[in-house]
């Protein structure tokens, strides 16, 4: 064999554990789903195999589901904003920060080591009616009253831009950490302000960050079900509790197939679009 | 009126000293070169001097304003960096017109001006692509149209050649100096190659540790160096200890036990005392390797033997052994050069050599 046809081969041999879970614990569940979304649950509950449309008419045609995903897309796009706005400065702070960079990336990677369950379930406890900011509200006399402050649209997003900020920091980070810094200086000298060599070099040279971050914030809020499970009210469902309601409370499995793959066409689709404009290479950088 | 002047500048990072207080005044339109080893202190100097860095003590003045207050923004000075610092997501044209975008400068002139800059760098035809698209010296040409676009004040240029190959460094070398001579721009270069610092300046500033060791032009940082550091920086030279037994026609009069009497021009000895020990700097291109016998009687000689041969193509690099004394020679091939363990006659003139104080 040539040395070329080896080089060839190399990356494929080296790659194929990866493939092989790939393909058996991915790409063949969602075959099966596929499969699933044109079965039929009768009236007496179990699942008819066959090829009907009927749940992708109720999936594509009831308000009901239409409003949960467009709920859900503005929920993922509101916390993407705000991860993004809170994430940039300190993704910048990191990037410029003289001394203690792997310290301060340590600390940024630290909730990872807890569950995001746990983590999530930890707002009960700050922001509950016995939790530490009602008590800490009634102990100084400024409430008399515990005020409700979760399960809703707030709490939610909360939640999430609290699960999602560290993964918008990173791959900001990332693009800010391969900006040389003599371009700031260089626009100072040619008469921008600091601000002005910001948004004409740093801000601009960074947007491939910025983009991958979004995008990731934007894909695992909308997919997320344990947020609102925990933190959100009856009407805060999100498009994925429904699959979860589908699949197991109602044990619908067709109906909870066909709204699964109508949010992974939605992503996908989303997915698609950056990778067109900004390419998917951005994000593995973010995530590596 | 100077264009820059230094006065006292130093730079401490915690308690290190990185400049010490040094004065400089750079006359208009002048080119002037740091040149010193890695880490002796030259690019802080310039970085304070751009308002990049604080000094901690001490004053900058540029045309005659006192400088150490105003932000770099505000400095009007071109900067050349190192590495270039080209923007590397705007096209050529829009780098080179960066600085005029905070300048009033209406939308036909700045694209005249940008086109002359593109010009006088003799690249008119890359207007449109991405740094990216430009090998290292076309960037190089590119940092130095944007400094110079916004007619600054003064140019700072930080060891902007030490990233491009031997062949090219010296074109760009000789097209900078063209080009700087040409605009007439005050100029601060920073070097520690000590070619390029003789072939551009008009002053050179030799530092070493923080210090200034030597502030003159070329020739007089050459042959008169200031201090054996001096000396052995700028090319190699032999330094022997010696007396100073006076003065005498214009010369001072070196003794040395390997050479005997060495009358030394006064001019390149002007910091030995009358009397007293000194060292004679002798530069290894001007001691010269003779078949043995065949001394110039007009000039110094001694006696020696070759012990190493480096040959560098148009000269040959030789290190002799003259009693218990190693000298550097480094000599013009004639014919064919010196082999190792040869006998030979080493020749100098005396008004080649300089003096320093000091055993
Ligand atoms: N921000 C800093 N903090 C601490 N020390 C510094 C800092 N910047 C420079 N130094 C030290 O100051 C000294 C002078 O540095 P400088 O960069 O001016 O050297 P240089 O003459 O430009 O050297 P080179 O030729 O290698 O560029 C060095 O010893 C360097 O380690
Ligand atoms: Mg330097």
């Amino acid at each position: 064999m040539s040395i070329e046809a080896r080089e060839a081969r190399q990356p494929w041999i080296l790659l194929s554990p990866t493939l092989t879970v790939i393909t058996l614990l991915l790409i063949v569940p969602v075959l099966f789903i596929v499969v699933y979304s044109f079965w039929l649950r009768t009236s007496v509950g179990d699942v008819q195999p066959g090829f009907y449309l009927d749940n992708w008419a109720d999936t594509l045609t009831d308000r009901f589901y239409r409003d949960i995903l467009l709920t859900t897309l503005r929920i993922a796009a509101i916390t993407t904003v705000v991860c993004a706005l809170m994430g940039y400065p300190a993704a910048y702070f990191i990037a410029r920060a003289k001394s203690n960079k792997a310290l301060l990336l340590l600390l940024l990677m630290l909730p990872f080591w807890i569950s995001y369950i746990i983590r999530t379930m930890s707002w009960i406890y700050i922001l509950g009616t016995n939790g530490a900011l009602n008590t800490a509200l009634q102990w100084l006399g400024i409430t008399a009253e515990p005020i409700q402050m979760l399960y809703n649209e707030t709490t939610v997003i909360l939640g999430l831009v609290h699960f999602l900020l560290p993964f918008m920091v990173l791959n900001v980070y990332v693009s800010l950490d391969g900006v040389d810094e003599t371009l700031e200086d260089a626009a100072g000298s040619l008469g921008a302000t600091k601000w002005q060599s910001f948004l004409q070099v740093t801000l601009p040279l960074s947007l491939p960050g910025l983009a991958a971050g979004s995008l990731l914030c934007f894909v695992l809020g909308a997919g997320t079900y344990i947020t609102p499970a925990v933190l959100g009210g009856p009407r805060d469902a999100m498009f994925a509790n429904l699959v979860y309601e589908a699949i197991i409370i109602q044990l619908n499995w067709p109906l909870g197939a066909a709204l699964s793959l109508l949010l992974l066409a939605v992503l996908g689709a989303l997915v698609m679009i950056y990778n067109h404009f900004l390419g998917l290479g951005q994000l593995m950088k973010g995530l590596g | 009126m100077s264009a820059v002047t230094l006065s006292n500048i130093s730079k401490q990072f915690g308690s290190f000293t990185a400049v010490e207080p040094m004065s400089l005044d750079i006359p208009e339109g002048q080119f002037v070169t740091l040149l010193g080893p890695s880490g002796c202190g030259k690019t802080t100097t310039l970085r304070m001097i751009a308002g990049l860095l604080d000094p901690t003590g001490g004053e900058i003045t540029i045309k005659g304003r006192r400088v150490n207050d105003l932000p770099i923004h505000k400095r009007n000075l071109g900067i050349v960096f190192q590495n270039y610092a080209l923007f590397p997501h705007k096209t050529i044209a829009d780098n080179v017109g960066f600085g005029l975008r905070y300048r009033n400068v209406s939308k036909e002139d700045a694209a005249r001006r940008v086109r002359e800059a593109l010009e006088l760098v003799q690249l008119p035809h890359v207007a449109d692509r991405y740094p990216s698209a430009l090998s290292g010296g076309q960037q190089q040409r590119i940092a130095l149209a944007r400094a110079i676009v916004i007619e600054p004040d003064v140019l700072l240029l930080d060891e902007p050649l030490s990233a491009l190959d031997a062949n090219l460094r010296e074109d760009m070398r000789v097209e900078l100096k063209k080009i700087q001579h040409r605009i007439g721009v005050t100029s601060i270069f920073v070097t520690h190659d000590q070619a390029e610092a003789l072939a551009m300046s008009d002053q050179i500033v030799v530092m070493s540790d923080g210090r200034v060791e030597q502030v003159g032009p070329p020739e007089e940082v050459y042959n008169a160096p200031a201090s054996e550091f001096v000396a052995n920086f700028l090319g190699a030279s032999n330094i022997l200890p010696g007396q100073c037994t006076g003065r005498q026609n214009g010369t001072v009069v070196m003794d040395t036990p390997l050479f005997g009497t060495v009358p030394v021009p006064a001019e390149k000895a002007p910091n030995v005392p009358g009397a007293g020990a000194a060292k004679l700097v002798l530069r290894a291109e001007k001691l010269q390797l003779v078949p043995k016998g065949q001394a110039d009687p007009d000039q110094i000689s001694a006696e020696a033997v070759v012990e190493t041969v480096d040959y560098q193509g148009q000269a040959v690099r030789y290190f002799v052994c003259s009693g218990d004394t190693q000298l550097q020679a480094i000599n013009m091939i004639d014919t064919r050069p010196f082999a190792e363990g040869d006998s030979v006659s080493i020749q100098f003139r005396p008004r080649d050599c300089a003096a320093l104080p000091g055993a």
